[in-house]
C-alpha cells in the first residue's frame, strides 16, 4: 500500500470518528428536549419508572387535551398565559432592540466623554443575577402599583436586555465600514438616510440575532416573572408551569406538555430568523 | 465644473494640529494631486473639502460658494474612497444609481445615466453582480462609475489605486487620465505615490506635516524643487542629497571630499554656509553613458568606486560611493561594471540643487 492510499484511508477513518463524536455530542444536547416531548405523551407511572423506560409503551395526547379543557377538568388558562408571554416578550424585545440600536450605534461610531466607563457600567449590570433583584423590585413595584401587570414585567425585561443588545449590536455596527456611511452621505444622503439605507441593512443580521436572544430571554424567564406576577392576567407561560404543582403532587406529564407548547413558538421563530442570520454580507464592501 | 479655493484651512484635534492653515486655488477642470508621506494631512484636507471632517478654521469655497458648514450632500462633489466603499447589499446597477435614487430621479433618467457611466467604464456586463463578486479592478471601476453618475462639480479621489497590484495600478492610472479627459471635471487626487501624482496631475501640491511645501506643475516640482523635502520626495530613484560647507568656490563634504560650487549658485552663498547639495541620478553617469541635458560646460569629472549595480534592461542603476554613502546614478546604454571597480563619473553641475541646511529652502534665486 503506497503512502497516498494509506493517507486516504486515514482521512476516511478520521471522518467517521469525527461524525460519531458529533452525533454523541448532539445526542447529549438534544436528549432533554426529546425526553420532555416523550414524557408529555405517556402516563406518570412510566415517567417515574426506575430504571427509565426509553421506548414509550403507550402514547396519548391526553395531557394536551386536558390542558385546553378548562378549569376543573385538569386545564389551565394556556391561551391567557400564551397571550401574556407574547405581549410581554414582543414588546420588551422591540423596545430593547430599539434602544440597543441607538446605543450600539453611538458606541460604535461616536467618541464621547466617559464612553468606556458607561460601557463597562452597562456590562457590569449583567453580573447581577436577576433573582437578587426580585425582592427589591417586588417592593418597588408594589409601591408604584405596577405589580402583576404587563407593564411591570416589560420594564424589568427591557432593563435586563438592554445592556446585552447594546453590546451585541455595537459589535455588528463596528463591522460595517465607516466609509460606507460616508460614501452614502456624499451620494446625497442625510446622516439619517445613510443609516437606514446602508448601515442598518448591513447590520441587519446582527440586529436580528440580538432580537432573538432578547426574545428568548423574555420568553423563558421564570425567576423574576414568578415574583412579579400572580394573576391569570399577567402570568407568563414559564410561571404557568407551576399550575401543575399541587400540595402533594406534581403533574409531570401536564408540565411537560406545557413545556412543549412553550418551546414550539420559540423554536419556530429561531428557525425562521436564523436563515436570515447569514454572515459575510459585508464582504466586498471594501478591499478584501 | 467649478473652482475650489482653500483659505487658511486648518484642522485641529484638541491641541494637536493636523493641517496648519493652507491656502490653495484650484482652477476649473484642473487635475490637482495632493501628495506627501503618510500623516502629512493630505487625506484630512480632502475629507474637509468633502465635508466629512469639520474644519477648525479657515474656509473652503467650491464654485465661488463658501461651503464650510454645508453637509457633504450639498457640496455637489463625489468621492472615490481608498477602500472603494461600495454598498455590498446592492448590485452594481444599484450602487451606480444610488445617488440618483436618493435625489429622486425618474426611472428613465436613472437608467440612462447608469448606462452612460457603465459604458464609459466598461461595466455593462457586470451590472447585476454584487461587489463581492467583482475583482479589485472592477470594484475600483464601479467606485469611479458611482462618482461619474452624480455629474459632480468636483471629483475627490482618496488614494484610489493603493489597494491594487502594481500592474493594475498602472492600467487604472491611464483610465483615470482618460476619464478626466472625457468628463472634464475638476479633480482633487490624494496619493502618497509621487509617480501617480507626476503622471496624472496638471499641478502637484506637496504637503508635509500639515503645511504645503510647494505647488507646481510636475515639471516645476521635478526641475525646480523649492525645498530639500520636495527634492527628496519627487523623482524615482530619489535625488542624491549631501550636506556640505561652502569654502570659497568649493563644497566640502563631511568625508573631506570636495566638489566645485555649481556656477548658478555662486552669488547666493558665502564661505562657511551650510548647504545641502542635490543631484538627480540622471545627472550623474559613467562618462559617456548619460542623458543629462545640461550644457557640457559645467560637467565635473570624478572617479568613484562602484558598490552595486541594478540592471533594468535599457539602463542600469549604478551605485557609487561618495561621502561615505551610496550615490545613485543612471547609466544609459549600459556596459558591464563590477562592484569595486573605479569608474570615471560625470556630474552635470548645471542641474545641481543647493538648499540651505537650516531652512531646507532652495538657494536658487
Amino acid at each position: 500500500m503506497d503512502e497516498n492510499s494509506s493517507a486516504r484511508l486515514k482521512r476516511r477513518l478520521l471522518g467517521i470518528v469525527y461524525r460519531i463524536g458529533l452525533f454523541l455530542a448532539m445526542l447529549t444536547i438534544c436528549l432533554p428536549g426529546l425526553w420532555i416531548v416523550i414524557s408529555s405523551l405517556r402516563p406518570t407511572v412510566e415517567i417515574m419508572a426506575k430504571p427509565p423506560v426509553w421506548i414509550p409503551q403507550e402514547i396519548s395526547f391526553d395531557a394536551y387535551v386536558a390542558m385546553f379543557s378548562g378549569i376543573g377538568k385538569g386545564g389551565i388558562p394556556v391561551i391567557e398565559y400564551f397571550r401574556n408571554s407574547l405581549i410581554i416578550s414582543v414588546t420588551s424585545t422591540v423596545i430593547a432592540v430599539a434602544i440597543g440600536m441607538a446605543g450600539g450605534y453611538a458606541f460604535a461610531r461616536y467618541r464621547f466623554r466617559g464612553k468606556s466607563g458607561v460601557f463597562l457600567g452597562l456590562m457590569l449590570t449583567r453580573t447581577v443575577p436577576g433573582i437578587a433583584l426580585s425582592l427589591p423590585l417586588f417592593f418597588l413595584y408594589v409601591r408604584l402599583g405596577i405589580i402583576d401587570t404587563h407593564f411591570g414585567l416589560i420594564l424589568a425585561y427591557v432593563a435586563l436586555n438592554v445592556p446585552f443588545t447594546i453590546w451585541l449590536i455595537d459589535g455588528f455596527f463596528r463591522q460595517v465600514p465607516k466609509d460606507l456611511a460616508e460614501a452614502a452621505q456624499i451620494d446625497g444622503c442625510t446622516r439619517w438616510q445613510a443609516f437606514w439605507q446602508v448601515e442598518f441593512p448591513l447590520a441587519g443580521p446582527g440586529i436580528a440575532s440580538a432580537a432573538i436572544f432578547a426574545f428568548l430571554t423574555c420568553w423563558n424567564e421564570f425567576a423574576l416573572a414568578s415574583q412579579l406576577t400572580r394573576s391569570v392576567s399577567a402570568k407568563t407561560l414559564p410561571v404557568g408551569l407551576l399550575d401543575y404543582t399541587a400540595e402533594f403532587t406534581i403533574d409531570w406529564r401536564g408540565m411537560c406538555a406545557l413545556a412543549v407548547v412553550m418551546i414550539i413558538p420559540a423554536l419556530t421563530l429561531t428557525y425562521i430568523v436564523q436563515k436570515h442570520l447569514v454572515g459575510g454580507l459585508t464582504s466586498g464592501a471594501v478591499k478584501g | 465644473m467649478a473652482t475650489v479655493s482653500l483659505r487658511k484651512l486648518t484642522k485641529r484635534y484638541g491641541t494637536v494640529g493636523i493641517v496648519h492653515g493652507i491656502d490653495l486655488d484650484i482652477a476649473d477642470r484642473e487635475f490637482i494631486a495632493l501628495v506627501g508621506p503618510s500623516g502629512c494631512g493630505k487625506s484630512t484636507t480632502l475629507r474637509m473639502i468633502a465635508g466629512l471632517e469639520e474644519i477648525s478654521a479657515g474656509s473652503i469655497e467650491i464654485g465661488g460658494r463658501i461651503v464650510n458648514d454645508l453637509p457633504p450632500r450639498s457640496r455637489n462633489i463625489s468621492m472615490v474612497f481608498q477602500s472603494y466603499a461600495l454598498y455590498p447589499h446592492m448590485t452594481v446597477r444599484e450602487n451606480l444609481g444610488f445617488s440618483l435614487k436618493i435625489a429622486g430621479a425618474a426611472k428613465g433618467d436613472m437608467d440612462r445615466r447608469v448606462a452612460e457611466a457603465s459604458a464609459i467604464l466598461g461595466l455593462d456586463t457586470l451590472l447585476d453582480r454584487r461587489p463581492s463578486q467583482l475583482s479589485g479592478g472592477q470594484r475600483q471601476r464601479v467606485a469611479m462609475g458611482r462618482a461619474i453618475v452624480r455629474d459632480p462639480d468636483v471629483f475627490l479621489f482618496d488614494e484610489p489605486l493603493s489597494n491594487l497590484d502594481a500592474k493594475l495600478r498602472t492600467q487604472m492610472r491611464t483610465e483615470i487620465k482618460k476619464l478626466h479627459a472625457k468628463v472634464q471635471s475638476t479633480v482633487i487626487y490624494v496619493t502618497h505615490d509621487q509617480v501617480e501624482a507626476m503622471t496624472l496631475a496638471d499641478r502637484i501640491v506637496i504637503m508635509r506635516d500639515g503645511h504645503i511645501e510647494q505647488v507646481g506643475t510636475p515639471d516645476e516640482v521635478f526641475r525646480r524643487p523649492a525645498t530639500r523635502f520636495v527634492a527628496g520626495f519627487i523623482g524615482s530613484p530619489p535625488m542624491n542629497l549631501h550636506e556640505a560647507t561652502i569654502d570659497g568656490g568649493q563644497m566640502v563634504f563631511a568625508s573631506g571630499e570636495k566638489l566645485p560650487l555649481p556656477g548658478q549658485f555662486k552669488s547666493n552663498v558665502a564661505t562657511g554656509d551650510k548647504v545641502v547639495f542635490g543631484l538627480r541620478p540622471d545627472d550623474i553617469y559613467p562618462t559617456g553613458h548619460g542623458i543629462s541635458s545640461g550644457g557640457a560646460a559645467d560637467v565635473h569629472q570624478i572617479e568613484l568606486p562602484i558598490t552595486v549595480t541594478e540592471p533594468l534592461g535599457n539602463e542600469t542603476l549604478v551605485f557609487v560611493e561618495f561621502n561615505g554613502t551610496d550615490w545613485v546614478s543612471r547609466m544609459l546604454n549600459p556596459r558591464p561594471l563590477r562592484p569595486g571597480e573605479r569608474v570615471a563619473m560625470s556630474l552635470d553641475m548645471s542641474q545641481a540643487h543647493l538648499f540651505a541646511t537650516e531652512t531646507g529652502k532652495t538657494l536658487r534665486s
